[in-house]
This record gives C-alpha cells, structure tokens and sequence, in this order.
C-alpha cells in the first residue's frame, strides 16, 4: 500500500545536501528547481527556431519565391541565398508544428512550470524520483540535438508534416527525405520518453510527497492540471510509439504496415496518431489553465469560483478526449458509420470546457482587481481560449468539416487553442512566478508593452486567417498565388504576414526584460503578490531543499481569499 | 464572415452553407456574452478604495448554478447542432444517389488523372477518355466519382461545390456531387502530398446539356475509331 501523504512519512528526511560544485549544480543536477530551468530554457531555444519558421512561412506565402530578409544565413540546400523552394516549405511547416508542440510547449507547461511548481506547491522537497528527472531532461537534450542534426544530413529533414501521414512519411522516393525522416521519428520518441519519465515522476510526486494537511481537495488547481495532464499524457502516447516503431519499421526494413500493396493500411497511422493527438492537446491545455487557475484569485483576491466543478470538468474532459479522434479523419476514408459518433462527442466536449471557461469568468465577479502583467496575460490567456473553443465548434460539426478541413481556418482555430496557453498562459506564469524561480521582479512597463503588443498582434494576425480559410486557402501549400481561387486572398496574406512578424517582434520585449530582470531586477520579496499558496511560504528563490528546517503544514484550500475576518488566509500555518 | 466563401454551385453546398451560417450564429451569441462579461467585469471590479472583493467560493447548488445553468444551455446547443448536422451528413456523405454519370479520379504526384466514360457510359470501357487536370461534366446530373490514389494521400478538393474527399491508394472511395451552374471550377489538393502539392490542380469543366452534348460529339465523333484516347497530351493510365 502506498504511504498516505499526510502521514509522517513525507518529507521528514533531510534529502541530500546541496552539491557544491558547478556541473552537479547547475548541469547535471537532481534539484527540481534547476532542472525546470533547464526545461526553460530548451523551450525558449525552441521557441525562437519555431518562431523564426513562422517567419520564414509567412513570409513564403505572401511573397512566394522572393527573397526572404534574415535568411541569406541559411545554407544551401534548404534556401538559395534567401530563397526558398517548396520542399524546404514543407521541412519548414512540419518543423514549425514539430518543434512548437513538443519541444516548445510541452517542455515549458510541463517540463518547467510542472517541475518548479509541483513540489513547491504540495509542500515536498523535490520530486520523488530527482535522478529519474534529471534523466528526463537529458533524454529530452538529447532528442532536441538529434532534430537540430536531421536538418544537416543529405537529403534535409522531415518534410511530410508534423503528422507524418503515410506512405508520404514511410517512402523516401515520395519526399526525397532519407535520413531526416528517420531521425525526426528518433526525435520525437526520445520526447516521449523524457515526458513519460515526467509523467511518472508528476504522478509519484503528487500521491506520496504532499506536506501534512495538504488533502487531495486543498491541492492548488495547478497541481490537479499537471497530474491530469501527466495520465492523460502516459494513457495515450503508448499507441502512438507502435504506431512510430511501425513507421521506422516500414522506412528501415519495408515492412509494410501502411503500404496497401503489401497488405497494409494507411488509415492505420491516422488512427494511432490521433488516438495520441487529441489527448495531447489536453496535455498542453491543461497546465496553462491551470496558471489561469492560479493567477485570477490573487489578483482578484477571490477565491476561484467552483474549484470542484473545475477539477470535476477536467476529469470529464480528459475522459471525452480519448472517444474524440477521428474528428481529425471526418474525410479521411473512414466508413460512415463512424462519422457522427465522433462529431458528437467531439462537440460535447464544449460541455466541461464551458464550464471551466463559466467558472473562471465567475471568478471575476465581485472582484477587487488589480492588473499587473501576470493578471493581463491570463486574462488575455482566457479571452483567446474562448476564441479557440468556439471555432472548434465548426471544425466538430462533420459537415462543415467537409469544407474547413485542411484549410486555413483550421490553421487559425487551433492557433487560437494552442497559443492561449502556450504562449498567453505561459507568459503569465513566467511574470508571475520569475520572482520566486530567479528572486527577481520583472519590469512592469516592459511587460505591458508585451502584452499589448502580444494581445494585439496576435489577435491581427489570427483573426484575418479564419477569413483566408473560408475562402478556401488550403494548409501547407507553399505557394497561394499558384490557384485562381486564392488570388483574391493575397492582400489579406500578406496583411497576416506584416501583423506576425510585427507579433514577433513584439516579443523582444520579453527577451530584454528576461535578460535585464535576471542580471538588475528589483530583488524579489519571498511573496510579491501576496498569494495563498505554499511556494511563497518559502524565500525567492527556495533553499535547496525548499523549506530548509522547516515542515510545511496545510491547514486549509488555496484560494482562501476575502474570508470573513481576513483579507487572505494562507494555506499554510504562520509560526 | 460567411460573405469570404466562394460562391456556391452545388446541389448539396447550400446546406452546408447555411449549417455554417446557423453554427456561427449561436457561436458569435457564446463570443459576444462571454466577451461582455468579461470587459463589464474588468471594468466594474477593479481595485478601488474601500471596496472588498466578495469571498464567494461556488460550491453550494445555489452559487454554482451561476455556471451550471449556462453549461445545460450550452449541452442543448450541442445536441441542436449534432442533430442539424446529422441530417446534412447523411445527405452528403450518407448512400449517394443513383448516377447519372461516372467519372474516375485519381491522384498521382502531382497531377489528378481523370477518366471519363465514352459514348458507352462505363467506365474502364475501351472508349473511355484519359485527361490530366481537366474534367468535364453536365451540369444537372448527378456525378459519381470513383477516387483513388496511386502513391500517397491525397485530398480532391473543389470549394465552389464544398466537395472534399481524400484519395487512398488501395482504396476506391465513392464521392458524389451535382453541379448547379455551369462553368469552370478550381479542383486542387487538400493533402499535404510532397513538394509538389502546391500547385496540383486542376479544372472542373461544367457544361450546359447543350454544351456537353457538343463536347460529347467533339470528343468521340459519330463514326469515329473506338479506342482510349487522351486529352491535353495526358499520359494518364487507370
């Protein structure tokens, strides 16, 4: 039987002490502090490639075949002094989506902000398993340099989407990708591997190491969000990584899984991938709700309105994703039978999110707020995720899937989803949490800069896409002046095009700020916001061990705010 | 927003069409009371002197109802639209009418290789008509199109008939439409389907009766030899 949390068996032992010297400190470290870091700082590295392959994307599609500023850098091959050719489009776009889901997002919402928050915010020193989380950095270290790599062997890297359909994917003749296919697979499931020793780690973590008093119904909604995340994440990637030994099967040795001629089926990989793929996309949703979760009650000092319900929706929510889909494959060739099972409980799924979106509108209500950068960028968090939720709903209807698949408007929509937390929600929680990580305030005129030129921007470029889809722009096509249908849409692409890059640009702002805070920052108080839960008990940043000589005790739910009697009541008990 | 859609002409487009226009009618209600909310509560809540937040957490019945309520309201939309949309499916993609015409499609990097019937009216007949890129039909009848692949996936997309399907190589999907309004229609990839996937289009050729009828004549005149011929100097083969 697992050792119930709140008995002595937590976090009595003093772990071992802090290393001394400067590769186990800062390097190969088992701290969860540094190692979220470390997972920081590879997904801000991915985010700025990622980034720069939108760029180059957008400037693609409303210039096509010019040549492309800040690209005469880039070798031959894949550009020809600044210009570029439809088959390093297509390495672009699949490494665009690539890099932005799994080694941007998934590495920043769960890697950094899962690992920092996790054991600071249940009361534990570390992680139960800190050599097995070290372990998951370095696995993931080691899968970015192999997808950095695939880009400089012969043939250049993955250019059959970052679904990686096939037989396009299983067939070098089909891309006149060789190597770089093999090795975007090896990536991609040495990610899977670093997030499955997470996941592990998460899980453990929250059932074993919570502090005295910190009951399943007083864990802060993060906490919930980063474990549901991690089981929904463990649940449905198995599939998936058959479905990738099939596909290196298939390119190493001709096996054939997916090859119709040889008996195999293509749709076969559709279903793997997606089974995976929209589970995923709650794996990445969920923390960045969860930091809306966090942030809206400190800055409207109210407690979060209908935290269960919150947590009950989530768990349903994760639940219907798993019966959802083949709403990627509405027109795929799958029998009909099939078709309005899935369009139903893909539109249910509006249910639970509703509620959650209802709950966190709620939690404005009656409110004495303030709005500093971390409270503008969850708000902005929020609004844009409305946004996505409401589109989605066309894309679940299977009949105006019809026209909308594959075209812009899903592009746009599922921006709207993906970027409300990855980026919004995660830009929120850097603001808010860079005080207790680094023991540094932010700038605050710089952070609204970015947040207005982010909300902005963002919205400018996003919004003008939904009206390129529906005029019929397909997904991945390198080049809109090619169709007759699209000549119309050009003026508006490359409007979309000045508004991204003018979006990019906006966010230089928060590289200054990172790297002026981090070195000149106004030394952070041990609790800048002055908020309930248990990371800001401890100083900026924590010791070591988190807590130093002392046991954190919980002695009541974090959103205790505005109470009869106190203007806050924290969940730990004051000496 | 609708007004950016091409302009229909299919038979079946029109539902389509107005399930959209009827989707985001509720949707733009949801964006327009949530969005409402949350300005008027920004606005109304900020910090000011004196005033206290109100503690309330949500949990009883009575508070959460504030959230449940909408929730239900929601739920019943859901079955409102799955519903709509069922009926609209079913006529779509549901058992196709009976063919008036039958036409063969197939994808091949990167071009579409359409096979029309001769004067015989089958398909795979020694009189059928080869052609890259240009397929013709007769508007007013329905059209069967038997869809293959030979390499990849691909995805035939016309979006003036809010047709699209993707073409699997082992696979022969039947897809149907019928043509309003004669005159020519882009036909393109909807599928990422290797560096030549943009740019794999082709044209929809839609003919009046009289017109088809002239075509029907140029192509395969009375008298004329009966062998597999091709158009436009295709090299499609089956």
């Amino acid at each position: 039987m697992i050792p119930r949390a709140d008995s002595a068996a937590a976090g009595v032992h003093v772990p071992h002490p802090e290393p001394r010297g400067f590769w186990r400190r800062y390097v190969f470290s088992t701290d969860h502090k540094t190692i979220a870091k470390q997972y920081l700082g590879i997904g801000l590295f991915w985010a700025v490639a990622g980034g720069f392959a939108a760029y180059l994307i957008r400037w693609q599609l409303a210039w096509p075949g010019e040549q492309v500023p800040l690209a005469a850098w880039i070798p031959e091959p894949m550009m020809f002094g600044g210009h570029m050719g439809p088959e390093f489009y297509n390495v672009l776009v699949t490494m665009h989506g690539t890099i932005m889901v799994f080694f941007v997002a998934m590495p920043i919402l769960l890697g950094a902000f899962g690992n920092f928050l996790l054991p600071l915010m249940i009361g534990a020193r570390d992680m139960a398993f800190p050599r097995l989380n070290m372990l998951s950095v370095w696995t993931l270290t080691a899968a970015s340099l192999v997808l950095l790599a695939s880009f400089f062997v012969p043939g250049g890297a993955a250019a059959s989407g970052w679904t990686a359909y096939p037989p396009l994917s299983a067939r070098p003749e089909y891309t006149g990708v060789g190597w770089g296919q093999d090795l975007w697979i090896l990536a991609v499931a040495l990610e899977f591997a670093s997030f499955l020793m997470g996941g592990i780690n998460f899980l453990v973590t929250t059932v074993n190491m919570r502090a005295r008093g910190m009951t399943f119904a007083r864990l802060p909604v993060m906490v919930w969000m980063q474990s549901t995340a991690a089981i929904v994440f463990m649940l449905s990637v198995g599939p998936l990584i058959a479905a990738a030994v099939m596909l290196l099967m298939d390119r190493l040795a001709g096996t054939g899984f997916y090859a119709p001629e040889a008996g195999g089926q293509p749709l076969l990989w559709q279903h793997l991938f997606w089974f995976f793929g929209h589970p995923e996309v709650y794996v990445i949703l969920l923390p960045g709700v969860g930091i809306i979760g966090e942030i809206l009650p400190v800055f409207c000092r109210k407690p979060l309105f209908g935290y269960r319900y919150i947590i009950g929706a989530t768990l349903a929510a994760s639940a219907l994703s798993f019966f959802t889909w083949a709403h990627h494959m509405f027109i795929a060739g799958i029998r009909n039978l099939l078709v309005m099972p899935f369009s139903v409980t893909t539109i249910l799924i509006s249910v639970p999110f509703a509620l959650i979106v209802f709950a966190l509108i709620a939690t404005l209500w009656g409110a004495s707020m303030r709005f500093p950068t971390p409270m503008l960028f969850a708000l902005g968090a929020l609004s844009v995720f409305v946004m996505g939720g409401l589109t989605g709903i066309f894309n679940g209807s299977a009949p105006v899937d019809i026209y909308l698949h594959d075209t812009h408007f899903i592009v746009a929509h599922f921006h709207y989803t993906l970027i409300s937390v990855t980026f919004f929600a995660s830009f929120a929680g850097l603001y808010f949490w860079f005080p207790k990580m680094f023991g540094r305030m932010m700038n605050e005129p710089l952070g609204k800069v970015h947040f207005w030129m982010t909300f902005l921007f963002f919205n400018l470029t996003f919004i003008p896409m939904h009206l390129v889809g529906i005029g019929g722009m397909m997904r991945r096509i390198a080049d809109p002046t090619q169709y007759e249908l699209l000549t119309g849409l050009q003026p508006l692409n490359r409007m979309i095009t000045v508004t991204a890059v003018l979006l990019l640009a906006g966010q230089l702002a928060l590289v200054v700020n990172f790297i002026w805070s981090l070195l000149r920052g106004t030394p952070a108080l041990d609790d800048p916001w002055s908020s309930n839960t248990l990371e800001w008990s401890t100083s900026s940043p924590p010791p070591h061990d988190n807590w130093g000589r002392r046991e954190p005790l919980v002695v009541r739910g974090p959103y205790e705010y505005s109470q009869p009697g106190a203007e806050r009541l924290p969940q730990w008990q004051v000496d | 927003m609708l007004d950016w859609l091409p302009e229909n002409a299919s038979t079946y487009g029109g539902e389509i069409d107005s399930l959209f226009s009827f989707i985001y009618g509720l949707v733009a209600v949801w964006f327009v009371i949530t969005h409402a909310l949350i300005l008027f509560f920004v606005i109304r809540y900020r910090r000011r002197e004196g005033a206290r937040a109100v503690g309330v957490h949500g949990h009883t019945l009575r508070q959460a109802a504030w959230i449940l309520v909408p929730t239900a309201v929601v739920l019943l939309l859901d079955v409102w639209i799955d519903a709509r949309g069922a009926r609209v499916w079913e006529l779509i993609k549901g058992s196709p009418p009976a063919a008036e015409v039958e036409v063969g499609v197939n994808g091949r990097q990167f071009n579409w290789e359409f096979r029309h019937p001769g004067p015989d009216g089958r398909l795979g007949s020694e009189d059928d008509l080869l052609a890259d890129n240009t397929l013709h039909v007769p508007v007013g009848r329905v059209v069967l199109v038997t869809l293959t692949s030979s390499d990849v996936v691909h995805s035939l997309f016309i979006p003036h008939l809010r047709l699209k399907q993707d073409a699997l190589p082992g696979r022969r999907i039947p897809v149907w439409f019928e043509v309003t309004r004669a005159g020519e229609y882009e036909i393109v990839c909807a599928e990422l389907c290797g560096f030549g996937h943009s740019g794999m289009s082709g044209r929809l050729i839609a003919h009046t009766p009289e017109s088809y009828e002239s075509w029907l004549k140029e192509t395969w005149p009375p008298g004329g030899p009966i062998a597999a011929r091709t158009e436009e100097g295709g090299s499609a083969t089956p």
